[in-house]
């Protein structure tokens, strides 16, 4: 497990906890977590607080997540992502589209 | 009136000046396009193999249809000539061997040279072309994509696999249509004919025909290309240099079928 | 590396030829991370061939071209490559490969230099056409597309490597008003949230001065003048008024040069 994602497992939940810098080289890393827990567990939370950059592919990751969960009906969430995230994510208009809490 | 000498001569010079540095163009572009191909992995320049197969699809299957009539033309024509002139000396049995022969280690590259000369040289030139105009050379050259792999490379490869490939079906097609007008005159069943046809044939002249059609394939493929790369002056450019690819290719075809006949023919 | 992490592209004494002609003329020209930089200038006056030397797409005759902190004619071929990376281009006319759809268009450079997983690939290209307003537009080939929407697709295929730094050839040329204020807007929005440097090459002033943090103005090669939009407004160069005024640009000829000019056959400009 790398520094960058740290995940915690309580029965049917798992919370993600995304830091640091996201992009091409550990984006891969962030989607084959996220869409593994979305395998197991059926409600998703990914914390964002301590991203400071975040690139295409990482919010990629994030929306394949959305994309499975949806199909599986599962609850998939964006924890207290940070500012840069933040507008990133509205500079799409992905805001719209994710359950940001 | 020395002044138009000087004026014609100094043309002269500039047009042989031009000539061989796109002569040097094109070799370049071959040399670069098998060092990419080599090389290409490690520098993030990979050469699709789906490019390369699209590629044989264009130019060699979709010239089939046309390669094939052409040739099946051709060979009965040969048969027509060949009778006429074989019968002055009471030699029309010969026809057989004539035909098989000439097509195999001859027409049959010629007549496709030509035909994906004119088809398949003209699309590179033009395609290329239009992209120098576009800037789209510029882009890929922006992006890191090496143009010479992306847009050079994956064509001639294409050409230098189907090229032959079409020769054989042209072989075939050709003795074919030599046969459908031979039969009576010889007395003989189509599949007689080309079982005959067959025995008589060397491998060696079937490999004069396959080697050529390979070369045929380069010459197309890096003429229609440096006449691409070069083109300026808009879309008038790009008709000029679609029209003089194809032309030009065509002569060194004729040029270098003629070399390569005088030394495979030892 | 450069001594100044804060530069991103630093032009020194670039001198280069186009023939005979010398088109840049001792040419310095620096842009700071985070800025909007726009570069304006009467027609021949460089800016495009600035913009193409600092690409490294041709050869100078003399200068350097440091970008993000790299000298572009002496790196290797594979340093490069990584340069070009965080380097996104839009061009005037668009540039689009014209035999791939709009989506083709903007996930080529994924497709060659990573190795996300084709699903990626799709979600992120279709993100940068909803960045650019295209949304939805993928399937279309780019001879459907109108002037503006060439202009958005090119830019959507510009920054779907998260470039660093992003140049734009004549953004809002040809375009009605509205649309050129669209894309303003939008060379704003990219730069506050993704941080990008750019440098925008216009000569249209009111969307210069609405996007620009610093102007430069160059004339006959060189670098004229460079300032902040109230710095150029203040300028006192005759040069650089005429330019903001709109007034056309006569240089003074002797009359016997005018006549030359007029009538001589093979006059050619020295």
């Amino acid at each position: 497990m790398s520094e960058i994602i740290r995940y915690e497992k309580q029965g049917d939940r798992c919370d993600i906890f995304v830091s640091g810098e996201i992009d091409l080289s550990n984006s891969g890393e962030v989607r084959k977590t996220v869409l593994g827990a979305l395998n197991g567990a059926s409600v998703v939370t990914v914390n964002l607080a301590n991203v400071s950059y975040i690139d295409s592919s990482g919010i990629a990751a994030l929306v394949e997540g959305l994309q499975l969960a949806t199909s599986k009906n599962k609850e998939f969430t964006l924890n207290q992502p940070s500012k840069q995230v933040k507008s990133i994510l509205e500079l799409a208009r992905l805001d719209q589209v994710f359950t940001i809490v | 009136m020395f002044k138009f000498a000087f004026r014609q001569i100094e043309n002269l010079g500039m047009i042989s000046y031009q000539a061989i540095e796109r002569f040097g163009f094109a070799i370049r572009l071959f040399w670069d396009s098998f060092y990419w191909l080599i090389i290409g992995r490690q520098y993030k320049q990979r050469v699709r193999l789906h490019q390369i197969v699209e590629q044989v699809r264009i130019n060699g299957f979709d010239a089939l249809p046309i390669v094939l009539a052409l040739s099946f033309v051709v060979g009965m024509m040969l048969a027509i000539q060949l009778i006429y002139a074989l019968s002055e000396f009471g030699a029309e049995s010969e026809v057989l061997r004539a035909i098989a022969k000439s097509v195999t280690r001859e027409f049959a590259p010629l007549i496709t040279g030509v035909i994906v000369a004119g088809r398949s040289g003209a699309a590179i030139a033009a395609r290329i072309g239009s992209q120098v105009v576009s800037q789209e050379i510029d882009a890929l050259k922006v992006m890191g994509i090496v143009p010479v792999r992306y847009l050079v490379l994956p064509p001639l490869l294409g050409l230098m696999i189907s090229m032959p490939l079409l020769v054989v079906c042209s072989d075939f097609m050709s003795i074919l249509g030599g046969a459908v007008f031979s039969i009576g005159r010889l007395d003989m069943s189509i599949m007689a004919y080309l079982v005959e046809s067959l025995n008589i044939l060397l491998v060696t002249d079937i490999l004069q025909g396959l080697i050529k059609s390979v070369s045929f394939g380069i010459i197309i493929a890096l003429v229609g290309a440096t006449m691409g790369f070069h083109v300026t002056g808009g879309a008038e450019g790009v008709g000029k240099a679609t029209t003089s690819a194809v032309v030009i290719s065509i002569a060194f075809i004729v040029l270098v079928d003629m070399i390569a006949s005088y030394f495979l023919t030892q | 590396m450069h001594s100044n992490p804060e530069i991103v592209i630093d032009v020194k004494n670039l001198i280069t030829h186009y023939g005979q002609r010398k088109i840049l003329d001792d040419m310095d020209f620096s842009v700071r991370a985070g800025e909007i930089r726009v570069v304006m200038g009467g027609s021949g006056s460089g800016k495009s061939t600035l913009l193409w030397h600092i690409l490294g797409l041709y050869q100078p005759t003399s200068g350097n071209v440091e970008v993000l902190g790299q000298n572009i004619h002496t790196i290797s071929f594979n340093e490069q490559l990584a340069l070009k990376q965080n380097i996104g281009v839009s061009f005037q006319s668009g540039a689009l490969f014209s035999s791939m759809n709009v989506g083709e268009n903007v996930a080529l450079p994924l497709r060659e230099f990573t190795n996300l997983d084709e699903n990626t690939i799709r979600i992120i290209s279709r993100m940068k056409l909803e960045v650019v307003n295209l949304g939805g537009f993928h399937k279309l080939m780019p001879s459907q597309l109108s002037g503006g929407m060439i202009k958005r697709a090119a830019l959507a295929r510009a920054i779907v490597m998260d470039p660093k730094l992003l140049f734009f050839d004549e953004p809002s040329a040809g375009l009605d008003p509205v649309v050129a204020s669209e894309i303003d807007d939008l060379i704003l929005s990219l730069r506050n949230t993704m941080g990008m440097s750019m440098v925008v090459v216009t000569h249209e002033l009111d969307s210069a001065f609405k996007i620009a943090d610093r102007i430069t103005v160059l004339d006959q090669g060189k670098n004229l003048f460079t300032g902040t939009v109230d710095e150029i407004k203040a300028c006192k160069i005759k040069r650089v008024n005429d330019l903001l005024e709109r007034r056309s640009r006569h240089e003074t000829v002797t009359s016997e040069e005018y006549l030359r000019r007029l009538t001589q056959e093979n006059y050619t400009l020295s």
